[in-house]
């Protein structure tokens, strides 16, 4: 489904990828740790074109993503979804606006199989309520869901998470985390989360990669992770059960 | 020693600050192209346009017209004694009106516009690109460029020029009103007076420019508001030099096509 081959990202020279490469296989959830500025979004925007690589191949649904001209990316685009970190909703549109946008410019549809999506994507966040809200009327968490609802609205087979519990108190992280993984389930999509959420990485992931210093410095399941006799991940994963333990109290 | 390193600092800042100049004229040059290339190709965001002109048309009449109707009567009080000095005036009337439909009404119009408006686009397209908005709408297959910048800058150019029609015709009120208080003067015949003194070569060119005015406001709004960076601080920066840049930008055209305007059509006198 996803393959990245040997990718490299600076700025100036701050190396911030040096040679990550990982395949996620379809229907996998992989989630990909790091501390704060280790290139965790920068990876997730590169393998989407929102910033170009210096280097490295990209390959999404078998295209080379890096090669597409910009009419082929935004064809592939739409299979895909994101959820940004600060849920990224439109201003100055309501809610049922931020989950049309997507749908009107894009797709082909009538009027009653966009009310039938939005009602669906809704229900499925439980916000049904919220639909005729402004964003600046909503809670963090409201905001997420919300976020969650327009990035699964156009029924991707991948859906990218950039830190979707960053911000929120540990019971709403939690919910969050269970609706992605209940989303996963029911939508049977490929996802790729970005967090340094220990408990959102337990609830979600099949597999998981940690990131230091712009290199994959392990990959396995969260168990091996958080197992590990390496000094750095047990250094990365102590740091964050003290964190989630402090959040909880 | 101490006098060389202020030197030195000197100098780095004056590179400094002359570098991010040409960075941005590079960047405005690049923007620019990039509009006309993509102003002619389809999806035509006409709803998105309308709704802008109304938006920003509606926002800016009412701070536009009180300073159109103070800049006549103020214009026409400060001409009164000069010309009842030489004699002449009789021409009260004419010189206004040429005054403020040559000059004053559009520059001042575009002025106004520019801090009202060009700020607005800097700060709501800064802000949605420091939250990340705009990354989601390119991510859902949309183009932000054509959806958010092509409108914009399409709507000021198309607005300002109304705007200052309804700026010229409401100076000339008030420099009517200012005419009433020092001679007695009919409407009609002050109105005669204007339309006698001022030619179409006259308002043409006046009004003309204000495309190139209204261009430049959306141009340098949607520039800095589009590429904002640095959280809400950038959004802050990218507010405040769109209003001086396009200020600036809108007096140097301004030089630039009156003398322009007086060598291809030299009636215009």
């Amino acid at each position: 489904m996803v393959e990245i081959k040997d990718l490299h990202k600076s700025f100036n020279s701050n190396v911030v990828l040096d040679g990550v490469s990982f395949n996620v296989t379809e229907a996998e959830n992989m989630v990909v740790f790091g501390r704060s500025g280790t290139g965790k979004s920068v990876l997730l925007k590169c393998m989407i074109r929102l910033m170009d690589p210096d280097a490295g191949d990209v390959f999404i649904q078998g295209k080379d993503v890096l090669k597409l001209e910009l009419k082929e990316l935004n064809e592939l685009r739409k299979n895909i979804g994101f959820l940004f970190q600060g849920s990224a909703l439109y201003d100055s549109m309501s809610v049922r606006e931020n989950l049309e946008f997507p749908l009107i410019r894009n797709f082909d549809l009538d009027q009653k199989e966009i009310d039938e999506r939005i009602h669906f994507v809704l229900e499925a966040v439980s916000l049904l309520e919220a639909i005729n809200k402004m964003p600046s009327e909503l809670s963090g968490g409201m905001r997420k869901r919300i976020g969650l609802a327009r990035s699964i609205i156009t029924k991707p087979k991948l859906m990218l998470y950039d830190e979707p519990t960053t911000g929120l108190d540990p019971i709403t992280s939690k919910e969050i985390s269970v609706l992605i993984t209940e989303l996963q389930h029911a939508l049977k999509m490929t996802s790729i989360v970005v967090t340094h959420d220990l408990l959102c990485a337990k609830i979600i992931a099949d597999r998981a990669i940690v990131l230091s210093e712009g290199k994959i410095v392990k990959e396995g399941s969260i168990n091996d992770l958080t197992s590990s006799e390496d000094p750095l991940l047990k250094n990365f994963f102590s740091d964050e059960i003290i964190e989630h333990k402090g959040s909880m109290k | 020693m101490n006098n060389t390193s202020t030197t030195g600092k000197l100098f780095d800042t004056t590179e400094k600050r002359l570098t991010e100049f040409f960075n941005m004229l590079g960047g405005l040059t690049n923007f620019s192209i990039r509009f006309f290339k993509e102003v002619f190709l389809p999806p035509y965001e006409v709803e998105q346009i309308r709704k802008h002109m109304i938006e920003l048309g509606m926002k800016t009449l009412p701070i536009v017209g009180v300073t159109g109707f103070i800049i006549g009567l103020v214009m026409a009080m400060q001409l009164s004694p000069v010309l009842k000095r030489f004699g002449a005036e009789a021409f009260l009337p004419g010189s206004v009106g040429i005054s403020i439909v040559r000059e004053l009404g559009p520059v001042i119009c575009a002025l106004i516009f520019a801090g009202r408006v060009s700020s607005g686009i800097g700060a709501e397209l800064g802000s949605m690109r420091v939250t990340e908005q705009i990354d989601a709408m390119e991510v859902s297959g949309v183009n932000p460029f054509r959806y958010l910048v092509v409108t914009r800058i399409f709507a000021t150019t198309f607005i300002l020029p109304i705007l200052t029609v309804y700026v010229i015709f409401i100076s000339l009120i008030g420099a009517y009103i200012a005419v009433v208080l020092v001679q007695n003067m009919t409407w009609a015949y002050y109105l005669d007076r204007v339309i006698f003194s001022v030619e179409f070569g006259d308002a043409i060119p006046g009004v003309a420019k204000t495309f190139v005015f209204g261009y430049i406001v959306g141009l340098v709004g949607a520039y800095k508001g589009y590429t904002a960076e640095n959280g809400t601080e950038g959004v802050g920066k990218a507010s405040t030099s769109a209003v001086v840049v396009s200020s600036l930008l809108i007096l140097i055209f301004d030089m630039v096509l009156v003398k322009l305007t007086l060598w291809i059509w030299p009636t215009v006198k």
